[in-house]
C-alpha cells in the first residue's frame, strides 16, 4: 500500500509551492497524519488533481472523499477555501490561486448534517 | 486455557469484550474506530488472530478493517465494492425504479478455511467477496442478476443482505437473506441462484405465492444440521428442514412473533434463542420487559428467560447480528440492545448479566472461542 515515489521531488528546482489540505479529523485517523498536508500537485491544481494525488499518497482514503463508481464529489463532503464553498465547482476547474500557491489550504469538511 | 473474546459493533465504535472461561470477569477494549458505525466485527475461524470490521459512515462511505493480531491493531484494507455491469435498478419504497447504490457492507461472512477468503454482504443488496484478504472485492452478480432483482424493495432500514450461511458440507452450497426480497440459494458457489421463501407468509405483503418481497430478518442454522435454519422475519419465526426449500411456521407461544435476532445453541441443535419484540412500529419489548425465549424443541415451544434481564421501563431492541453463541462446554449466549447493553449468560440463557450497560447503541455481536 506504500504510495510509488513521485517524479517531482520537493526542493528541486522544478517544484512548485505546495498544496495545502486540511482533512477532518476521521479521514486524519484513517490517513494517520496530523495537522495540515503538504501535496505536490502535478498540472493543475484542481479539486480532482488535489484528491487524486490525496488518495495516491494515503490510499486508505480512496472511496471516503469521492464515491469510488462514479468519482463524484460523497454528498456530505464540502470544500472550502478562501472563505468560499466550492464543493458545487466542477472537480476540473482550477482552484483559486492562493491554494495552488500554498498561501491558503484546501479544506475538505464533513458537512454538518444529522442530529 | 479457555477464553471468548465478544466483538461488538455500535453506532460510535467498536468494543472487544474479553474473559477466560468462566466469562465472570471482563476486559473491556475500545472503542475502536470511534465515531463511526461499525456494522460487522467478526473473525476468521481459520485463524481467531484475523479479525475483519465493517467500518461505515454517511459521510465517508465504507472502509473495511483487518487486524492480524485479534484486534490489538487495525489496517484498513480494500473498500471498491462496484457492481457488475450496468448496477440496473430496484424498486424504490414508491414502487418507482431506483439504480442499485452500493451504501455499505452489513455483515461479513469469513470462509471457514481461509482467513483470506470472506463474503460480504451489502446494501444495496449483493454479495461480494474476498479472495485477498480484503484487499479486492468481487461481487457474485449471479444473486442480484437473478432477474427479480428490479422487483426487490428496500426494507426501513434500506436494501440490504444481512444473513450469509455457507453449508459446512459444501461451501458451494450458501443462503442469503434480503430485506425485504427474502431468500436466496446458490448450490454452485454463487453462479446462479434461486429464491427460497415458499411457505413465507406477511399478511397481504406481498402476496401468498409470491416468490420475493419478504422481509427476512435473520437467519441461523447449528453447523452439525446444515439444512435446518431457523428465520426471524417480520412477522413470525420459521423453520426450514430442507435448506430453505420450504418453511413452516414455529412461532407457537412466543408473546410475540416479531423481532430481529434469531440463534441456535452451540450444542444443541433443537435449542433456539430469539428475542421477542412488539409489533412492527413499537421496536421494543412487550410490557417494557426484555426477555430472551428459548425454545428447546426446535420452535413452537417456548420459555421467557428474564434472570438477570431488565424487568421493568426497559425499552431497547435487539437488532438482528446482535446476538452470538460461544461454544464452551456450558454454551455462553451473548446479545447487545439499542441501549448499549450487551448481555452474556454462561449457562445456555438460563441467567444473565451485563458485561457493559452504556456504549453506543449495539448493531452486531460475534464471539470467538479461543483455545
Amino acid at each position: 500500500m506504500s504510495p510509488a515515489p513521485h517524479p517531482g521531488a520537493p526542493g528541486s528546482p522544478a517544484a512548485r509551492p505546495a498544496v495545502r489540505v486540511v482533512l477532518p479529523a476521521h479521514l486524519r485517523v484513517l490517513a494517520r497524519t496530523e495537522g495540515e498536508l503538504s501535496l505536490e500537485v502535478r498540472g493543475e491544481v484542481t479539486q480532482a488533481s488535489v484528491v487524486d494525488e490525496l488518495e495516491r499518497l494515503h490510499p486508505q482514503l480512496r472511496g471516503t472523499i469521492r464515491d469510488p463508481a462514479t468519482s463524484r464529489r460523497r454528498p456530505f463532503v464540502r470544500f472550502f477555501a478562501c472563505g468560499e464553498d466550492l464543493s458545487h465547482e466542477s472537480p476540473d476547474a482550477p482552484l483559486p490561486p492562493a491554494v495552488a500557491s500554498g498561501a491558503e489550504p484546501l479544506l475538505v469538511v464533513g458537512a454538518m448534517a444529522g442530529g | 486455557m479457555t477464553s471468548v473474546r465478544v466483538l461488538v459493533g455500535t453506532r460510535k465504535g467498536a468494543f472487544v469484550l474479553s474473559s477466560d472461561g468462566r466469562r465472570t470477569c471482563w476486559d473491556v477494549a475500545g472503542p475502536i474506530f470511534p465515531g463511526w458505525e461499525i456494522y460487522h466485527v467478526t473473525g476468521s475461524p481459520a485463524n481467531p488472530d484475523r479479525l475483519y470490521a465493517s467500518q461505515t459512515s454517511s459521510w465517508f462511505g465504507q472502509v473495511v478493517q483487518r487486524s492480524d493480531d485479534g484486534g490489538r491493531s487495525w489496517e484498513p484494507v480494500g473498500n471498491d465494492f462496484t457492481y457488475v455491469g450496468e448496477p440496473g435498478t430496484h424498486q424504490w419504497y414508491d414502487g418507482t425504479p431506483h439504480p442499485w447504490e452500493f451504501a455499505r457492507v452489513w455483515h461479513l461472512a469469513p470462509s471457514a478455511t481461509d482467513p483470506d477468503t470472506v463474503l460480504a454482504g451489502v446494501e444495496d443488496a449483493a454479495l461480494f467477496v474476498t479472495r485477498d484478504g480484503g484487499l479486492t472485492w468481487d461481487e457474485l452478480a449471479g444473486l442480484r442478476g437473478h432477474g427479480s432483482g428490479p422487483s426487490w424493495q428496500p426494507g426501513a432500514g434500506g436494501m440490504c443482505l444481512h444473513s450469509v450461511l455457507v453449508d459446512p458440507r459444501d461451501a458451494r452450497r450458501m443462503l442469503v437473506a434480503i430485506s425485504a426480497a427474502g431468500v436466496f440459494r446458490t448450490e454452485d458457489a454463487g453462479e446462479t441462484w434461486e429464491p427460497a421463501n415458499q411457505g413465507l407468509r406477511s399478511g397481504e405483503i406481498p402476496g401468498p405465492e409470491a416468490e420475493v418481497g419478504h422481509c427476512v430478518h435473520h437467519l441461523a442454522a447449528h453447523p452439525s444440521r446444515p439444512d435446518t435454519i431457523f428465520m426471524q422475519k417480520h412477522w413470525d419465526v420459521m423453520r426450514s428442514d430442507d435448506a430453505g426449500g420450504s418453511w413452516t411456521e414455529v412461532s407457537g407461544d412466543l408473546p410475540t412473533d416479531f423481532g430481529f435476532v434469531v440463534d441456535v445453541h452451540a450444542h444443541e441443535p433443537d435449542t433456539v434463542f430469539v428475542v421477542p419484540i412488539t409489533s412492527d412500529s413499537h421496536h421494543f419489548p412487550p410490557d417494557g420487559r426484555l426477555r430472551v425465549y428459548r425454545s428447546r424443541t426446535g420452535g413452537g415451544e417456548w420459555e421467557p428467560l428474564d434472570r438477570g434481564l431488565p424487568q421493568s421501563h426497559c425499552y431497547v431492541n435487539v437488532l438482528r447480528d446482535a446476538m452470538a453463541v460461544d461454544s464452551l462446554d456450558s454454551c455462553g449466549v451473548y446479545f447487545g440492545t439499542t441501549g448499549g447493553q450487551v448481555y452474556a449468560s454462561a449457562d445456555s440463557g438460563d441467567s444473565w448479566d451485563a458485561i457493559v450497560r452504556d456504549l453506543p447503541a449495539v448493531l452486531s455481536v460475534e464471539v470467538q472461542t479461543l483455545a
